[in-house]
């Protein structure tokens, strides 16, 4: 900076007439006229029996089915992120025995209906009434029966995790195909092998990519868990048909579901959130604040200028 | 073939050997019968156009690349290949992975590890691969940011850092497993003419401190002072080779000639 620079003073900053909008105001009337004839007919409308909906919406049994669509979204989703992860390592691998028999295992588990895979699992005991674990075509050590031993929250889990490997091995392995080669070249001339480059330096660059989809998954799962209501088994579509089997109030209760479901949903889109963020480490300069780091910068400008005023 | 013995040591003095070596991509040569030496402590360059394969080469002496024909070695062993009654093994991962190690590698693009900051892109290699402890992984990197002046620089991300200071980051860490050789390639082809000075300058204090290089590059002044042995390669054989002054200032090949008129 030169001498002058303290004599300068800040140019006077030019002065503007905005654009108007008027497209803007159009369809914010049209939006609103909209809003107001939903919220009229949500509020009037006796069909859609809020307090029916209110009624059922927290009893044991719908609390019950909330907590377990949610345990096994997790549970699922921690088998089908592991197995997937698994798989896209596979499908990377310079062996061709695995390469092709992770290609196999995504080739079925994506390509057959999942409620048929989690029916199958849920009924395996008609294909095999016996299983039992020893020397491959020769003697067994255990054996029990099929029924007995695959409960209705194994076969979902089974169901649901394995069939989610499947896309899962397809969102890692595009994630770690993101990743330069130059990553690969730098880590191996330090010395690194193959499987601590994956584990160090690939993943960790891969997950910016991978979790967006494995959000989306996640969410998409909370919901495909209401397919295991046939298995049966009683998460929240399961009690809530329960409930109208005996009350007849079909769509007030399965509007109720459907809120539960948005509620969770809801919250698993501010935990991507968080993920997101944390993976974006190194490939942004400045992470923009939160919503809440927003709302808090906003409380703390408008203080002092409350201040100024009184 | 051309005429290539540059120094008289005795092979195996040699740190790289390298014995008419080949190397095609899917029937095209690339290398058509390299040989060549690099004694311990020599700077050696290699200049010449895109395409003429000396990027290749140096991708060889870190198994990077595989060699179709001829031998190359490493301190006097085959590089990715064991030698046992006559014939050749390929040499496990493992032993592979260790005989990187004794090689640092620069590259053009940095390839810095975008998700860690430079004082955990320095400490990566001894702490993963050499197995140190952390916090003595620690001094060392601090030890070696300094070195390359970037000591007040160490907590920031690649992205944070301009071109010339990643490039100086990725030396460090090369340096950080304690290399007996250190390959360069085209390391300051991807700076801003402002910035390459700075890496030259860490290149230049590191041939005065006796280490072993191997060096891709088009910055022709620093190979005259720096320089121990320019080879010229063009089209997958060294043209011609020698002490930088011969061989920058009185090129003895037509083809040495035409580039160097074009270059300086």
């Amino acid at each position: 900076m030169t001498e002058g620079s303290d004599v300068m003073a800040t140019p006077e900053p030019l002065k503007v007439v905005p654009l108007r909008h008027p497209g803007r105001w159009a369809a914010m009337a049209v939006i609103a006229v909209l809003l107001a004839m939903l919220v009229h007919a949500l509020a009037t409308n006796p069909r859609f029996n809020w307090p029916e909906q209110a009624k059922y919406g927290f009893t044991p049994a719908i609390r019950q089915g909330v907590l377990t669509t949610l345990w096994l979204t997790v549970a699922a989703m921690v088998v089908g992120v592991v197995l997937g992860v698994v798989l896209a390592v596979m499908r990377l691998s310079p062996n061709p025995v695995l390469r092709n028999a992770a290609w196999i295992y995504i080739w079925v588990f994506r390509g057959t209906p999942v409620l048929v895979q989690i029916l199958v699992w849920a009924s395996l005991g008609a294909l095999f009434p016996r299983l039992g674990l020893g020397i491959p075509f020769g003697p067994q050590f255990v054996e029990a029966d099929t029924f007995s031993l695959i409960s209705g929250f194994s076969a979902a889990l089974l169901g649901l995790g394995l069939n989610e490997a499947a896309y899962m091995a397809e969102i890692v392995r595009a994630g770690l195909l993101s990743v330069n080669e130059g990553q690969w070249e730098a880590a191996g001339a330090l010395g690194m092998r193959r499987s601590q480059i994956l584990r160090r330096v690939v993943l960790p660059q891969a997950m910016r990519v991978i979790v967006p989809p494995t959000g989306n998954e996640t969410i998409s799962m909370l919901k495909t868990t209401s397919l295991v209501a046939y298995v049966p088994f009683a998460e929240l579509l399961f009690q809530t048909q329960a409930i109208y089997a005996k009350t007849y109030q079909v769509i007030p209760m399965l509007l109720m579901a459907s809120l539960w479901y948005l509620a969770m949903t809801s919250v698993l889109m501010i935990v991507q959130y968080y993920i997101e963020r944390y993976y974006a480490r190194g490939s942004v300069r400045q992470l923009p604040p939160t919503p809440w780091q927003r709302v808090r910068a906003r409380l703390e400008r408008r203080r002092p200028r409350v201040g100024e005023h009184s | 073939m051309t005429d290539l013995s540059t120094t008289a040591s005795a092979p195996a003095a040699a740190m790289v050997q390298a014995e008419d070596v080949w190397k095609s991509y899917d029937n095209t040569p690339v290398l058509k019968g390299i040989t060549l030496q690099v004694s311990p402590g020599e700077v050696f360059l290699l200049l010449g156009p895109s395409g003429s394969g000396k990027s290749t080469f140096l991708r060889c002496i870190n198994h990077l690349e595989t060699i179709d024909a001829g031998r190359l070695m490493l301190d006097g062993e085959l590089i990715g290949y064991d030698e046992r009654s006559g014939r050749l093994y390929e040499k496990k991962p493992r032993d592979v992975a260790r005989q990187r190690r004794q090689v640092g590698m620069v590259f053009q693009q940095f390839n810095l590890f975008a998700h860690r900051t430079a004082l955990e892109n320095v400490m990566e290699g001894p702490v993963q691969v050499a197995g140190l402890a952390k916090s003595e992984a620690r001094d060392k990197a601090t030890a070696l940011l300094d070195r390359v002046g970037l000591a007040d620089r160490r907590h920031l991300y690649p992205n944070q850092l301009s071109g010339g200071q990643q490039q100086r980051v990725a030396i460090a860490r090369a340096l950080a497993m304690e290399p007996k050789l250190m390959l360069f390639d085209e390391p300051t082809s991807a700076l801003d003419p402002e910035l390459v000075g700075e890496v030259l300058d860490v290149m230049r204090q590191l041939a005065a401190d006796g280490m072993t290089m191997v060096v891709v590059t088009h910055e022709i002044g620093f190979a005259r002072e720096v320089g121990d042995t320019v080879a010229f390669m063009d089209a997958g054989v060294v043209v011609e080779s020698g002490r930088p002054d011969d061989v920058l200032l009185n090129p003895q090949q037509a083809r040495t000639q035409a580039f160097l008129s074009k270059v300086l």
